[in-house]
C-alpha cells in the first residue's frame, strides 16, 4: 500500500483557530518521503501558516508538477483540492485554474528539477504574467526520484553523492523571479521554521506572484560533504537579511518594537508585513537592490534568506485581462450565451 | 477552339504575388457575384510567407451551389510573371487568359487553344498614379473593374461593397470607385464584352451566409459558454483565437463594469496552452485551445493527463499538411490518428468532424457539453480548407431553450445532503463519475487529481487491480460516448447497390457533387458521412451491409480507414482508400474519377450502359 491515511484520533484540547479548525485539519496523509526530508518540514510550515491565517482549507487549490517536492501536496491540506500535473508544467495548470476562479488561494509546489530544468519556461511566464499565487520551490539541487542526478540549481563545483563534479553554472530562481516581475520574492531554509512560516504567510496574503525558494536538503542524495545544498552547508552559509511578522487586519496590534528597526508595510489585502531588519542597509522594496544583494552574497559563498523583495500593491493577471469580479466558472448562461436574436444579426452581417 | 460558354458556372483563378493587396480586390470580386444571388465557392491558395511569393485565389461561380472545388480553371487572371507558365497551362481548352499587356510577350508564351484578353494595366495605373504603393493597390481594383465589364458583374454591387469596406474612411472610397471605373471603361471601349463566361443575377444564394469556419467555430465557443481560451499562434488556427477575441469583445463585455466575462491568454507555447485549458476546466470553467498538427504533437503529454485524470478539455485542431512543418499553409486531414490516440499509453479520444462553417459553429458549441458530460478531451477537427476559406452555408442558428450540460458535478447542496462521493466511483454504470469543483464544500467532495494511477477515491495506488478497474471504466465511458456524439449522415443511392463510400469533414462539399456526378453517369453508391469518433454501431453495420466501401480522405495513409479497421474490427480488404493529399482541397472531379475507375476494376458497368446494351451486369 502506497497510501496511508493518518489516524483520526485528536487530542480533545487541540487549539482551534477562528474557523474552529485544529492544526490537524490542515494535515494530509502520511508522507512517503525519506525520513528527515526537508520537504516534510516545508509541508509542516505550510500547515502551520494556513492554520494561523485561519484559511478555510477548501479555499486553497494546491498544484504541483512531478518529483519528490510535487508529491508533497498530498501531505498537507487534506481538505483542499489538489492537482499533481506533469513534469515542469504546473505553472500553466495553475494559471488556467486561477483564471477560471479568482476567488481561491493558489499554492504551487515545485522542485528545482521541475522548475529550473524542464519547467524553466513555464516558471518564467507564470512570473511575468503576475499570476496571483504562492509558488514554492523545494530546492535540493538534485533529482531525488530518479536517484541523484544534478539539477539546474546545483552549484558549479558541487559534488554528487557518487563523487561527480557539477561543471555547469547553476540557475538562481530567486534572481530569475526578481527579473521576471514576481512581486514577492523570498528565500528560506527548510530547517528554519521560525523564518519560513511567516514568509509563507506573507506569500499567501500577497495578491500577486509570490515566489519562495526554500533550500531543502535531500537526505538520500545531497546531504554529504561537497554538496552546497546539505543541512550543514546551508546552516553555515545562511545569512538572514530580515525576519518577518505577518499581521492580518482583524488582529492588528500596535508596534512593540523600537522604532527604526521595524518596517511595516500594508499589503493589498490590508494585512501588514512587519519586517525586522537585521542588516540596516537592506531595502526589501527595491527590486534592483534585491538582485544586487543576492548576487553579491552568492559571490561571497553566502545564501541570503528572508523577504528579499515585495511590492505592496501588485498588479495581477486578472488586472491585465480586465476580467469581471465574479469568477468565470460561476457565470451563468444568461451572462454567457448571446442567444438567437444576436445570432440572426450576426448572420445578416455575413451576406 | 470554341470559347467556353457558360453562365453562372465557371472557375476563375487569380494569380497574384503575396503582399500586393490583391486579396481584398479578389474578395470584392467574389462577393459582388454573391450579392447578385449567384453562389460562389472561393479558395485561398497561399504560401507560408508574407511578401513576394505566389498566391492564388480561385472563385468557383456555381449556379447549382456546389461548395467544393470543381478542378480546372476557365479563366486565369495572370498577374504574377513568376508563375506565368504553369498558370497558362492550367486553363481549360477554350478558356480565357486575362493579363497585363503593357509589355509585349512573345507568341510562345501563349496557347493556341485559349482566348487571350490583354489590358495594359501597368500603363493605365502609371498614368493615373505617381505613388508606387497606390499603383500596386489600384491595379487590383482596375482589373476588377475590367472583369466587371467582361463578365457582366453589376457595378452597383461592387460600389456598395467598396462603400461598406471603407465606411469611416471616406477618403479612400472615391479613389477606389474611380479605379474601378477606369478598368471598366477601358474594357468597354477596347475589348469585346461580355465574354462567353458571364454572370447573371439569380436567386441561388437565398439566406445563406458567407463565413470562415474558424470564425464560425469561435462563435460556437461563445455560444457554448467557453470563458477561457489559451492558445499559441500557428497557421491555420490563429484566426480562430483572434475571432474568439473579436466575438467576445462584442458579446461578452459586462455593460455595467466594462469588464470581460472571458479571458484569453496567448501562452508561451502549445504545452502551456493546453496546461492552462486543463487547469481552467478542472476548476469548472469551459475552456479551449486551438492549434494545428505540430501543436497536437506538443500537447500530447498533457492530453494524456486530461484523459487519465478525466478533465473536459476542448481542442480545436485546424489541420494542415504534415508531417513535421510539412506545408503550413496547405490543407490535409492528416491528424486523425494523432488526435484519436494522442499521448502515450492506452488512450482514445472523442473526435468531431465538422463539414462546413455552420457545423463548425454547432460542433464547437456541442463540444463543451460533450467534454463536460464525458469529462474527457474532445477534439474538433477542422482543416485549413474549412477554417481559412469563407464559404456559403446555411445561417447559424441557436435554440434559446437549450441549456449547457455541465455533466456530473456535485454541488454544495448535493454534498451537504450527503450525496455519495468518490471521484472515480462509477455510480451510474456508464463509466462517467462525479466531480466537484475546487472550493465547493469545506468538508466534503475534495479530491486529488493526478496522472498517476489511483483508486476509486482518487488515492494514489500502484495496485494492478485498481489500475485495470480504472482502465476498464474508461473503456465503458468511451462506449457511453457513442450515444452522445453526432450520428453519421447517410446518403442513400437511388437504387440498391453493393458499393459504399465513406467521407468526413471538409471533403463533404466535393463529395456531394461527386455523388451527383456519379449518379448522372448512372453509377450508384451509398454514402456515409462520419461526423464523430467513437463510431456508432450503425457505422460498422452499414459497412457490413456493403460488399465494398471506398474511404475518401485527404491524407496519404488512409487514417480514418485505419481507425475503422482498428476500432470496428473491419476486414481491411473491404475498405478501399481514395486519397488526395497534395495540400489542395479535394475536388469533385478527382473523387468521381477515382471511384469510377476503381469500380471499373471491380467490373461494374454503369446502369445506363447496361440498359443501352441490354445486358452485362456488375
Amino acid at each position: 500500500m502506497t497510501y496511508l491515511a493518518k489516524p483520526k484520533l485528536h487530542h480533545p484540547e487541540l487549539p482551534k483557530n477562528k474557523l474552529g479548525f485544529t492544526r490537524r485539519d490542515y494535515e494530509g496523509t502520511v508522507s512517503t518521503l525519506c525520513a528527515g526530508c526537508g520537504h516534510d518540514s516545508i509541508s509542516s510550515a505550510i500547515i502551520q501558516a494556513c492554520f494561523e491565517l485561519d484559511i478555510a482549507p477548501h479555499r486553497v487549490a494546491k498544484l504541483s508538477g512531478i518529483g519528490c517536492s510535487s508529491k508533497t501536496p498530498t501531505y498537507f491540506l487534506g481538505q483542499s483540492h489538489g492537482f499533481n500535473s506533469v513534469h515542469g508544467r504546473m505553472p500553466s495548470v495553475l494559471t488556467g485554474a486561477n483564471v477560471a476562479n479568482r476567488d481561491l488561494i493558489y499554492l504551487g509546489v515545485s522542485g528545482d528539477g521541475d522548475s529550473a530544468s524542464i519547467g524553466l519556461g513555464q516558471f518564467a511566464h507564470v512570473m511575468r504574467r503576475g499570476v496571483n499565487m504562492t509558488y514554492i520551490v523545494e530546492n535540493n539541487g538534485v533529482y531525488g526520484l530518479t536517484k541523484g542526478q544534478f539539477s539546474a540549481t546545483a552549484d558549479r563545483g558541487s559534488k554528487s553523492k557518487r563523487g561527480a563534479l557539477n561543471s555547469d553554472e547553476s540557475i538562481d530562481l530567486v534572481l530569475m523571479a526578481l527579473q521576471l516581475g514576481a512581486t514577492y520574492v523570498a528565500r528560506s531554509f527548510s530547517g528554519d521554521k521560525a523564518q519560513l512560516v511567516p514568509l509563507i504567510k506573507g506569500a499567501l496574503l500577497h495578491e500577486g506572484a509570490a515566489f519562495l525558494d526554500v533550500l531543502s536538503p535531500c537526505v538520500a542524495f545531497n546531504n554529504h560533504d561537497g554538496s552546497t545544498k546539505s543541512y550543514d552547508y546551508v546552516r553555515e552559509h545562511n545569512e538572514a537579511v530580515n525576519s518577518l511578522d505577518v499581521i492580518t487586519v482583524h488582529r492588528e496590534i500596535t508596534t512593540e518594537y523600537p522604532p527604526g528597526s521595524i518596517q511595516e508595510v500594508k499589503q493589498h489585502d490590508g494585512s501588514i508585513l512587519r519586517l525586522r531588519k537585521i542588516e540596516a542597509s537592506y531595502d526589501a522594496s527595491s527590486r534592483l537592490s534585491a538582485m544586487t544583494y543576492v548576487q553579491s552574497r552568492y559571490d561571497r559563498g553566502e545564501i541570503a534568506t528572508g523577504l528579499l523583495y515585495f511590492a505592496p500593491t501588485p498588479r495581477d493577471l486578472h488586472d491585465s485581462l480586465n476580467t469581471v469580479a465574479t469568477p468565470l466558472n460561476q457565470l451563468n448562461e444568461r451572462e454567457l450565451c448571446p442567444g438567437n436574436a444576436a445570432l440572426e444579426k450576426f448572420n445578416a452581417g455575413l451576406r | 477552339m470554341k470559347p467556353i460558354s457558360a453562365t453562372n458556372d465557371f472557375v476563375i483563378k487569380f494569380a497574384n504575388v503575396n503582399g500586393s493587396g490583391s486579396a481584398s480586390a479578389n474578395t470584392l470580386f467574389a462577393k459582388a457575384i454573391m450579392r447578385m444571388g449567384v453562389p460562389i465557392s472561393p479558395r485561398n491558395i497561399f504560401p507560408s510567407n508574407i511578401q513576394g511569393l505566389p498566391t492564388w485565389y480561385e472563385v468557383r461561380v456555381t449556379e447549382r451551389g456546389w461548395l467544393g472545388r470543381r478542378g480546372g480553371c476557365d479563366m486565369m487572371v495572370a498577374m504574377n510573371p513568376q508563375t506565368w507558365d504553369p498558370d497558362v497551362a492550367e486553363i481549360e481548352p477554350g478558356g480565357y487568359l486575362f493579363y497585363d499587356s503593357t509589355r509585349p510577350l512573345p507568341a510562345s508564351k501563349f496557347r493556341d487553344d485559349i482566348n487571350v484578353i490583354g489590358i495594359p494595366l501597368t500603363a493605365i495605373t502609371n498614368a493615373a498614379y505617381s505613388d508606387p504603393r497606390q499603383r500596386t493597390l489600384f491595379k487590383n481594383i482596375i482589373y476588377v473593374g475590367a472583369l466587371s465589364a467582361l463578365l457582366e458583374i453589376d457595378v452597383p454591387e461592387i460600389e456598395k461593397l467598396i462603400a461598406e469596406q471603407y465606411k469611416g474612411k471616406e477618403k479612400l472610397l472615391e479613389p477606389n470607385i474611380r479605379a474601378l471605373h477606369m478598368g471598366r471603361d477601358y474594357a468597354l471601349a477596347n475589348l469585346q464584352c461580355p465574354l462567353g463566361i458571364r454572370v447573371k443575377r439569380s436567386d441561388g444564394v437565398g439566406k445563406k451566409v458567407f463565413v470562415e469556419g474558424n470564425s464560425a467555430a469561435a462563435l460556437g465557443c461563445v455560444y457554448g459558454g467557453a470563458t477561457f481560451a489559451a492558445w499559441y499562434p500557428i497557421t491555420p488556427s490563429s484566426s480562430m483565437a483572434e475571432a474568439f477575441a473579436k466575438h467576445c469583445r462584442k458579446f461578452r463585455v459586462d455593460p455595467e463594469s466594462s469588464k470581460n466575462r472571458f479571458a484569453i491568454v496567448q501562452a508561451e507555447d502549445e504545452l502551456a496552452s493546453i496546461g492552462m485549458v486543463i487547469g481552467a476546466a478542472w476548476n469548472g470553467a469551459r475552456a479551449f485551445t486551438c492549434t494545428s498538427g505540430p501543436g497536437i504533437s506538443l500537447m500530447s503529454e498533457f492530453i494524456g493527463l486530461a484523459y487519465f485524470a478525466e478533465i473536459p478539455a476542448v481542442i480545436f485542431d485546424v489541420q494542415r499538411a504534415g508531417p513535421s512543418t510539412g506545408m503550413p499553409t496547405r490543407t490535409q486531414q492528416a491528424d486523425v490518428l494523432a488526435c484519436a490516440y494522442a499521448s502515450h499509453g492506452d488512450t482514445k479520444h472523442v473526435l468531431l468532424f465538422p463539414e462546413d462553417p455552420k457545423e463548425s459553429f454547432e460542433m464547437a458549441a456541442d463540444s463543451f457539453d460533450l467534454a463536460d458530460r464525458l469529462q474527457t478531451p474532445v477534439f474538433v477537427l477542422l482543416d485549413l480548407d474549412i477554417g481559412m476559406n469563407e464559404r456559403l452555408c446555411d445561417p447559424l442558428k441557436w435554440d434559446d431553450s437549450r441549456h449547457f450540460d455541465r455533466g456530473k458535478v456535485r454541488s454544495y447542496q448535493d454534498l451537504e445532503a450527503g450525496a455519495r462521493f468518490g471521484r472515480y466511483l462509477d455510480i451510474d454504470g456508464d463509466g462517467i463519475t462525479y466531480r466537484t469543483y475546487p472550493g465547493t464544500h469545506p468538508k466534503r467532495g475534495s479530491f486529488f487529481t493526478r496522472g498517476t494511477s489511483r483508486d476509486r477515491y482518487a488515492r494514489y495506488t500502484e495496485d494492478g487491480k485498481a489500475y485495470v478497474d480504472n482502465m476498464q471504466r474508461l473503456l465503458r465511458k468511451f462506449e457511453t460516448a457513442k450515444e452522445l456524439v453526432p450520428k453519421a449522415e447517410r446518403i442513400d443511392a437511388s437504387r440498391a447497390t453493393r458499393f459504399g463510400v465513406i467521407f468526413y469533414g471538409s471533403t463533404g462539399p466535393a463529395m456531394r457533387e461527386a455523388l451527383a456526378d456519379l449518379e448522372d453517369a448512372s453509377i450508384e453508391v451509398d454514402a456515409l458521412r462520419i461526423r464523430a469518433f467513437p463510431f456508432h454501431d450503425e457505422v460498422i453495420e452499414w459497412v457490413g451491409r456493403h460488399e465494398h466501401v471506398f474511404v475518401v480522405e485527404q491524407n496519404r495513409d488512409g487514417q480514418l480507414r485505419t481507425l475503422l479497421v482498428a476500432e470496428g474490427a473491419i476486414d481491411p480488404g473491404k475498405l478501399t482508400p481514395v486519397l488526395h493529399y497534395d495540400g489542395t482541397p479535394i475536388t469533385a472531379r478527382f473523387i468521381q474519377g477515382e471511384i469510377a475507375q476503381r469500380l471499373g476494376a471491380f467490373n461494374v458497368t454503369p446502369i445506363k450502359k447496361t440498359a443501352a446494351t441490354g445486358g452485362g451486369g456488375e
